[in-house]
Order: structure tokens, then sequence, then C-alpha cells
């Protein structure tokens, strides 16, 4: 019997393929350069890898090299090549969070020595030795391969691996925060438990849309629903398990309740990488299978979709005005804007005649807008901080923009294009949405949609009411009070978000003032948990960080990779507001799937 | 080479308001006001070419995907009175703010704001947290006590960026004929007015501009379905386009334009602003500073009335007509509850907002009367209202700021102590009452006799409101100007207006008295613009007896 080797088209792939060598090459940095060399190495691989998997994504766009490539399980058509190069793109400018170091003293952001429990002497000793995880670059790098390879998916297996491909590695960067660790390793706890929950759902599913169509392949079971020859239970079955796995990555009602935790929990850096490029790849790959694989089915999947739509952007909305934690308010905003794609998606309508707009064109439009916003309002996050670290409290807030009004400003000008006021993306992306959706019949959730949208703007346009119109509060008594309250308890209470919520949290500078009184210092911490480090640290901090007096919030200094991602993603919303007319031509020439 | 004049002009005071962020301090407020003087040089210019028969106009693609353009233009005497009513209320408002901005100081400063400010001081320092002095605000302080007393307020840079910007956003939505464009305009011109309520106003003034904004937003937002709307039909009717003009001939009825003139209506409604959507209004006015109130009441809220007649009765007049008799009867409530608020007032500023709300009804009356009287006189009140509202805010805010309270019964006798004050203040009210000779009379009477010949009962009705106009006028008069010095007064009001302050209102006083005797020029050119929509709506004026009566 003679084995014919498959056919791959390589240079099409390249890009996946380089994503990929990148992240093995990583690991491979791990085990053989110096854990001095590390990070250093580990940055420039990783951008290197980001710039070169980006040129090869735009040369092969520019070419329109197209076609079902690798067996027919990989769909590398335009929207494919949109969805890659804004993964690149907002990629790149979350892992340039990744690299700052000079926020934390010299230390980045991630925990010193994730395998050492909280509290404990190894933590200690790994602080004082200032050990890092280069590791979350690999780990970042496979998990947008995975993005990649989900949103190009043209087989339901293949989204599977890929969809398993790009979770793993999050489960784990999430629980990596270098402060509040309880916090952080309960996200990503969280995280992995309710992930791969749908992650069943989504296999199960798979499975019977393979006993409808016999094929894991979306073109064919696109012809099995036409043909119409099998149980349609397998097929709504199947239909209603595949949703609810993509539903869970693009976090729509009622499928979203992990959001909130774990982009509170989650170092900030990769919220920003999970808020913009995972919505991203979920969303795309949501696009592909409901419009090439269960397109037939349309009528029966519009009703429910808007349904959704109209739950996802309520409960956003509504739960987010109840948020007193920017950092959570933020995951709620998140919550309401896959609530506004989806009325796009519900609306499936086609660019036809002088109508260039179409549904997988505005949602595509919609989700660089979202994501570049996103990353640069949690870069700004990561810039306000107290001696502890961020503070992300609304009211630590309170005044900022009368101290710092050029990072204020930033942080509205994301505020207003998440409100969709005119003159950022926003706006545009909300018009093209809307429009989408009534176009394909469905007016009613564009009235809906409108009037969520004032709900959502309400609490928008809060924050930049703290920012600009309040005046600050005195902290003291609330560092002191949180020190208590900061055990592991099941839900992460918002109002913390001020005070150390974990022994981690009096950090490396604290230790690195005073290397004398470390010893005394892990051996208090062993016994008493997480009570005792609060006083400490208001002792010690406050001489190593002159800027920030006690209970004091403050912008911290960064590095240049953190302010250029936040100038980057104001460059973005707003050009991108004012002449929106390129981005949202290439979004709609990649409006039609390959199949 | 073809210089886009109209783009010129709506960008000029933009880039002023980006120049004027990159100035030192000292120089902000004199190159704020060269900008807005060039831009006033610049508009007269253009009106000059429109009435030399070459109207203005540009066209260019802007998000061809969707059939959106950057359209300004062509100029008509519609889009040309509020252009001018803008430029020339902008320069006029920012020397009456030049020396407020930068301490305490702007009429709505009462004394309380003060007590506010003392107990908030209190506790921070029972609290003992820091006092962190304001790094933008409060330049004038003298050291971190004196700033702790001043509520911290923004710069006068700032406050004359934000004019600028308010400016040169309310020149483009005057100007342009694409309704994408407009709607974009038409919302971003809230944040400089929001920035203007909460950062530089009264004591509330935070809650206040939340409550504009939400106000605002609000009915953006239901416009904004309407705009999304009109889209989906055009391109159904082929090539989608978001012109005034291709969506014009599109001739949009039945039910589908009446949904979309309802989104278009209430936006309109909220900003013009109508009972019962209207309250925000006296809030917003009261809080913040007088040339906030001016630029609010003047400028923004004409808006509202603008769109009524560019785009509700321009793009779907079938709808319009269908919705007169409930518009006529809002306009009515309006006209009255306005009045009768302003006679019930105790706060000046809230009084002067009332009145607005009165004058607003006869506007939309004016609008929805269907006949050239009653519109022209709508367009002309429009730059009355403007100007005459202006020059009554600016007056009472100068008193007010004198006095330190906006309280009716904080005055008494001022003619005696400042007769220049009291009288410009009475010559405003005048002017708002419509007293014959004023350029509000001519106005009230062209809208009042056009409604007559169509609704004679809507106009009887109606007619009661300049009994309550003269009512509210002279009653404020007579309770804050006559009588007694009262001590109080005597304490606080040491000075008359000063050269400056008669430097604002002389040209207000100028163009009032103008307009009142030789109204014709302006009728004359929004007259062309009146036939067109009323052409449109297949519409002509009742038999001219019937006006003959009215008479």
């Amino acid at each position: 019997m003679e084995i014919t080797p498959p056919s791959l088209e390589y240079a099409r792939l390249m890009p996946l393929i380089v994503v990929f060598a990148g992240a093995c090459l990583g690991v491979l940095v791990e085990a053989v350069t110096p854990r001095s060399a590390r990070w250093p190495v580990q940055v420039g691989l990783t951008f290197l890898t980001l710039l070169v998997a980006g040129a090869l994504t735009v040369s092969g766009w520019s070419a329109a090299d197209v076609g079902i490539s690798a067996l027919g399980s990989v769909a590398v058509d335009l929207p494919t090549y949109f969805v890659w190069t804004a993964l690149l793109v907002l990629g790149a400018l979350s892992l340039l969070l990744f690299t700052e170091r000079r926020l934390n003293g010299g230390v980045s952001a991630f925990a010193p020595q994730a395998a050492a429990v909280p509290g404990s002497v190894d933590e200690e000793l790994a602080i004082r030795a200032r050990t890092e995880h280069s590791e979350v670059y690999p780990l970042a790098l496979f998990s947008l391969f995975g993005m990649m390879l989900f949103a190009a998916a043209s087989d339901l297996l293949v989204m599977f691996v890929a969809l398993e491909i790009l979770s793993l590695p999050l489960y784990l960067v999430c629980a990596l925060a270098r402060r509040r660790r309880l916090l952080s390793q309960e996200a990503g706890l969280k995280y992995f438990l309710l992930g791969a929950l749908a992650s069943a759902f989504f296999l199960y599913g798979v499975a019977m849309l393979y006993g409808y169509a016999g094929s894991f392949d979306l073109a064919a079971l696109d012809a099995a629903i036409s043909a119409g020859q099998q149980s349609t239970w397998l097929l709504l079955v199947g239909m209603a398990g595949v949703s609810i796995g993509l539903l869970f990555k693009v976090a729509a009602v009622p499928f979203h309740s992990w959001t909130p935790d774990v982009y509170t929990g989650a170092p900030t850096a990769v919220t920003a990488f999970m808020a913009s490029c995972t919505k991203i790849a979920a969303v795309a790959a949501l696009l592909r299978v409901f419009y090439v694989g269960l397109g037939g089915l349309r009528w029966d999947w519009q009703p429910l979709m808007a349904l959704l739509a109209v739950l996802t952007m309520a409960v956003g909305a509504l739960l987010a005005i109840t948020q007193t934690d920017v950092k959570r308010m933020l995951a709620y905003s998140s919550i309401t804007h896959a609530g506004f794609m989806l009325t796009a998606v519900t609306g499936a309508s086609l660019s036809s005649g002088a109508r260039d707009l179409s549904s997988v064109g505005a949602t595509l439009f919609y989700l660089v807008a979202y994501g570049a916003a996103s990353v640069g309002a949690f870069a700004v996050v990561t810039l306000v901080r107290d001696r502890n670290g961020e503070a992300s409290s609304l009211d630590d807030w309170a005044g900022l923009g009368r101290r710092h009004p050029w990072l204020a400003g930033a942080f509205s000008v994301f505020m207003l294009s998440f409100a969709g006021i005119p003159l950022t993306s926003g706006f545009i992306a909300k018009v093209s949405v809307f429009e989408s959706a009534w176009s394909g019949g469905y007016a009613w959730l564009v009235v809906v949609g409108v009037v969520l949208s004032l709900l959502a703007a309400y609490f928008y346009l809060r924050v930049i009411v703290t920012l600009f119109f309040a005046d600050p509060r005195p902290r003291a008594a609330a560092v002191t009070t949180d020190a208590g309250t900061t055990a592991p308890t099941g839900e992460p209470d918002p109002t913390t978000g001020a005070g150390p919520a974990g022994p981690a949290a009096a950090g490396p500078t604290a230790e690195a003032a005073q290397p004398g009184a470390g010893a005394l210092s892990v051996a208090t911490r062993s016994e008493e948990g997480a009570a005792a480090p609060a006083e400490e640290t208001s002792v010690t901090s406050t001489a190593s960080r002159p800027e920030l007096g006690a209970g004091e919030v403050g912008v911290g200094r960064a590095g240049v990779a953190t302010y250029a991602a936040v100038a980057v993603a104001v460059a973005l919303t707003v050009v991108f507001g004012l002449v929106p007319g390129p981005l949202l031509e290439l979004a709609l020439q990649a409006s039609v799937f390959l199949r | 080479m073809n210089i886009p004049w109209l783009t010129v002009l709506g960008l000029l005071p933009l880039a002023g308001a980006l120049l004027l962020v990159a100035l030192p301090r000292t120089a902000a407020r004199a190159a704020g006001l060269a900008v807005s003087l060039l831009a006033l040089v610049l508009g007269g210019w253009v009106v000059a070419q429109h009435l030399a028969g070459a109207p203005l106009a540009e066209q260019v693609p802007w998000i061809p995907q969707i059939g959106a353009y950057w359209a300004l233009g062509p100029t008509d005497g519609l889009s040309l009175t509020m252009v001018a009513l803008t430029l020339v209320l902008t320069p006029v408002v920012l020397l009456a703010s030049w020396r407020d901005e930068d301490r305490r100081g702007g009429a709505s400063e009462a004394v309380r704001d003060v007590a506010e400010v003392r107990q908030r001081e209190q506790v921070l320092v029972g609290a003992g947290g820091p006092e962190r002095p304001a790094t933008v605000g409060g330049g004038a302080g003298g050291g971190a006590a004196t700033a702790a007393e001043q509520p911290r307020r923004w710069s006068a840079r700032a406050f004359f960026a934000l004019v600028l910007a308010l400016e040169g956003f309310a020149l483009l939505a005057f100007l342009t004929t694409d309704v994408l464009l407009f709607f974009l305009l038409f919302d971003a011109i809230l944040l400089p007015m929001y920035f203007l309520i909460g950062a530089f106003g009264g004591a509330n003034r935070k809650r206040a501009a939340s409550r504009f904004l939400i106000f605002a937003l609000g009915g953006g937002l239901i416009m904004l379905a309407s705009v999304i709307g009109l889209y989906v039909v055009s391109a159904r009717a082929g090539e989608p386009s978001f012109l005034v003009a291709d969506l014009a001939a599109l001739g949009i009825g039945g039910e589908v334009g009446r949904w979309l003139f309802v989104g278009f209506f209430i936006a309109f409604a909220v900003k013009a602003p109508m009972v019962p959507v209207h309250t925000w209004l006296p809030d917003a006015a009261e809080e913040s500073t007088p040339a906030g109130a001016v630029l609010l009441v003047g400028i923004l809220d004409k808006l509202g009335t603008f769109g009524m007649i560019r785009f509700c009765l321009g793009l779907f007049p079938e709808a319009s007509l269908w919705a007169t008799p409930v518009v006529l009867v809002l306009a009515l409530v309006s006209i009255l509850y306005g009045a009768l608020a302003a006679i019930g007032s105790k706060d000046l500023m809230r009084l002067v907002a009332f009145t607005s709300i009165s004058h607003f009804g006869f506007i939309v009356l004016g609008i929805f009367a269907w006949t050239s009287q009653s519109m022209s006189g709508s367009i002309l009140y429009m730059l009355n209202h403007g100007l005459s509202t202006a020059a009554l805010f600016l007056v009472v805010g100068y008193l007010v700021k004198r006095r330190g309270s906006r309280s009716v019964e904080a005055f008494g006798g001022v003619q005696k102590v400042a007769p220049v004050a009291a009288g410009l203040l009475l010559f405003a009210g005048l002017s708002t009452l419509a007293l014959p000779g004023l350029s509000s009379f001519v106005s009230e009477f062209l809208v009042l006799a056009g409604t007559f010949s169509r609704y004679p009962a809507v106009a009887a009705v109606a007619t009661l409101g300049i009994v309550l106009a003269a009512l509210y006028i002279l009653l404020m008069y007579q309770r804050t100007m006559t009588g007694p010095v009262t001590d109080d007064v005597r304490d606080h009001v040491r000075s008359d207006l000063d050269g400056r302050e008669r430097l604002t209102l002389a040209p207000l006083v100028v163009l009032i008295v103008v307009l009142g005797f030789f109204p014709a020029p302006v009728l004359d050119a929004v007259a062309p613009v009146v036939g067109a929509t009323l052409e449109q709506a297949g519409v002509a004026d009742p038999a001219p007896s019937v006006g003959q009566e009215a008479n």
C-alpha cells in the first residue's frame, strides 16, 4: 500500500508556523540561557517573532494568497488575514505591557516563583533573589498561535484543538500575578474549571455535529444541513454545544460569569491580552461557525442570538454600573461589547448591491476598535498605583485628571470610544454593527441596543467625571482595614482594590529597601498570614518610593513600552474615529468566508 | 488653488483650541480671542460670498463604504444665520469671561459654595489626609490655604480652548449637509459643553453637567437609531448615501418615515429643549457660568430647532405634517410652562433659562405652523433669541458676580448703585419680552401672525405667552433693581459695569436694535430655504384673507 504524504501549503501557513516556532524557541531559551539573560532574550525573540509573522501575514494578504489549506482544516481567507493582522498587532501591544519592569522597581508584574505558596518562605526567598518567570512570553505566543488557528479553523476538530491551545497558556498566565497572588490564583483556577466545562460542551457539540454531518468540516456540515437528511435533534444539540463553547470565550451572557473575576485577578497585562485578542479570536471563530457551518440554520439561531445579544448588553451594562473597581468595570464592559457585537452577528446581513456593509465586516471593525481601546485602557490601569501596586478602585482615581491630565485624557478617549461617542472609532463601530442588525431585519434589536448604549455610556462617563471632577479622598483608613479582609474568599471583593490582597503585595521594593528586616518579616508572615504585612509596608515602602506618600495614589513611572502602548492605542482610537474609511474598507473586503 | 473655505472656517476654532493648549497661560486668552475674531472675519467673508450669489459648498467622500461625506454647504440662509450667531457670540463670551476663570468668580459662586468647601476641608483635616494643591486649577491662589478655600477650577486656558472647540463643532454642525457628519458633530459638541459646565460652574455643577450629558446623549442615541434606519432605507432604495439632498429626494414616508421622524424629533426636542424633556436646562444654566449659559442656550440649543427645520421637515415632510398637532401642543405647553416657571423662579439664572424654554416654544410653534411667515419668523427668532438671551445672561452674570448670590431676593435697588447695569438689564429684558423696535418683536410677531393664519386657536393661546413674558421680565426688574437699596447690595455691589463688560454688551445691543428696525436682510436670506422646505412638503400658505384678519 502506498501512502501519499499530505501536502501542506507552507507558504500560506507560514504566519502560524512562525508564531508556533517562536513559542517553541522560547521554551528552548528558558532551558539554555542563564537566568539573567532570559528576560531580554525572550522579549527580543517574542517581538521578532511577531514582526516576522506580521510581515508574512501582510505579504500574504496583499498577494491575496487565499485557499483552504492543510488538508481542508485551515481556511486562509480574507477574514483570516484581517483577524491575524489584528491579533498580531494588538497582541504585540499587549505584550508591550508584559515587558514593563520599571513600574515594579525593576521586576516584572509576574510572580517571582509561581510554584511557591503565597506568603511562604520560598516566596520570600524568590522575591529576594529577584527571580522572574520569563516563560510568560512563550506562553503568550502559544496562546496567540492558538488564537490564530482558532480564527482560521474550518474544521471543528481543529477548532477544538486550537481552543485548547489558546486557553491552556492563558489559564497559567492568569495565575501569575506578583501582587494579590491569591486572587490571581483563584482567577486562574476559576478560568480553568469553567473553561474546561465549556470545552467539554464544545467537544460534545462537535461530536453531535459529526454524527449529523459525518464530517468535521464546516463546509460539509453546511452541505448536510442543506440536504436535511438527518435527525434534527443531533443538529440542534450539536449547535447548542458548540455555541456554548464559543460564547463562553466571547463572554456572552449567560456564559460570562468567569469574566469579572478572571479579568480582575489576572495580571493587568494579561487582562489586556485576553480582553483584546481572545475576544477577537473567539468572535471570529463564532462568525465562521455560524455563517459557514450553520448558515443554513440561520432562521433557527437568529432569534436565539438576538435574545443573547440583548441579555449580554443588558447584564453587562447593568452590572458595570454597580462596580467600584476600574478593572472589574472594564470586565463588565467587555461583556457589554460582546453583546453589541452579537447584534451584528444576529443580523447576518451580507453586502449586496450598492450597500457595502455586512455583518462580518462590521464585526471585524468593531473588534479592532474595541481591542485597541481595551489594551489602552488596561495599560492605563497598570500605571495608576499606590505603594502596594495598582490602585484600581474607582475612588482612588478621583481627581486624577487634575494631576495627570494627559493620562486621564487618554483614558477618557478610551471610555468615549467604548461609549460610542463620535470622533472615536467606537462610534463608527457602533453605527456599523447596528446597521448590520437593522439590515438583517432586526430593527427592534437596534432600538434595544441604542437604549442599552445609553446605560453603558452612563458608567463610562462616570469614570470621566471621577477622573476630572471628583475630589480625591484620603485613603489612610482604607489601607489598614483592607488587610484583614483579603483572605481568599469565593468572590473577590471589589472594594478591596485599594489594599494588599495577600502577603505578596508587600512587594519587592519593600524588601529591597530594608534587606536587614527580611528575615524577621519572613517569620512574621509565615505565622500570621495575611494580616501582618500592612503595617510593615507602610513603614518600608514609603522610603523606597518617595513619589507616593502614605495611602496616596499616583502614576508610577513606567518604561517606554507602556507609554508606547497607551500612545498607539490612543492614536488607533482617534484615527479610526476620524478616518475610518481605509480600515472599514479592509474589513468589508474581508467579509466573505471561504468555504 | 481651490481653498475649501467652509472647512477652514470650521476647523479654524478647533485648531485654535489645540493651539491654546500648547501656548503659555498668559498668552492663551489673547490668542483665543484673536482666533475667534479671525473666524468672525472669515465668516463675514463667507456670508458676503453667499449674498453675492456664489454660495460655497464642499463635498469630499469621508467614509465611502457607507456613503458618508464631508459635505459642508451649499450655504443657505438658515445655516448662515446660525453661523453668524455663533461667530458673534463666541468673541463676546470670551471677552465676558476674560477675568473670571483663573480665580473664584463667575456668577454661580454662591456663598454656600465656600461653606461647602470649608466643610470638606474640615473633613480632610480631621481624617489627617494630605491636602494636595491643585495643579490645573486655582492658578491665582496665593498659597495652599487660599487654594483650598477656592473650589478647584480649571485654568482660563482650558476655558478658552473649550469655548473655541465648541464654536468649531457648532460651525461645522450648522454647515454640514450630511446626516452622519451632523450626528457626529451633534454629539461631539456635548463634550466641550460638558466640561464647560462641569469644570467651571457653581457648587452643584457636577450633577448638572451629568444631567445635561445624560439627557443629550439619550436623545442623541435615539437619533442614532434613526440615522442608521435612514441608511438602511437609502441602501434599499439603491445608492446608500447620507447626504440630505439624496435622502430628501427619496421622499421617505409611510410608517418607516414616521418612526425615523420620531427618533430625530425626540433628539431635537431634548436639545431645544421642549417640555417635557426640558428639565436639564434650568439646572445646567443655573450651575454653569454666565458665559457657559450663553453658549448653551444661545448656540447649542439652537442645534435642536435648526435640526427640526433641516432634518425633520427636510427629510420627513409627510411625517412632520402627521406629527404637527402633537408638536403644536407641546410647543404651547413649553411657552406657557416656561413663562410661568420663570415668574415663579427665585434664582436669576434659572429664571433666564425658563424664559428660554418659553421662547423655544415659540420657535417650534413657528416651524410647525407650516407658513412661510411663521417659519421665517422662527429662523429670525433663533437669531434674536441668541442675542437677547446672551445679553440677559451676561448682565445677570455681572450682577450676580458682584452680589455673590443668584437669588432674586438678594437684590434690591440696584439701579441706584449700578445704573448702567440696571439699564442694560432692562434693555435685554425688554428685548426678551419682544418690545416693538427691538429685534425679538419682529420675529415673535411673524411667528404669531403666521400661526394665526393656519391655526388661530393655537396662536390665541400662544399670545398669552407674550403677556406672561412681560410679567416675568418686569417683575424681575422690579424686585431686583427698583426700590430702596438694601444693605447687602450696598455692601457687595460696589461698582457699575466696567469698560470690558460694557464692551461685551455693546455689539449685542447694537445688533438687537438694528435687527429690530431692519430685519429685511435676514428675512430675505432665509426666504429661499423656507420656500423650499414648504414646497417639498407640498404645503402652500393659507389664503391671505385669513392673514389679513390676523393683522
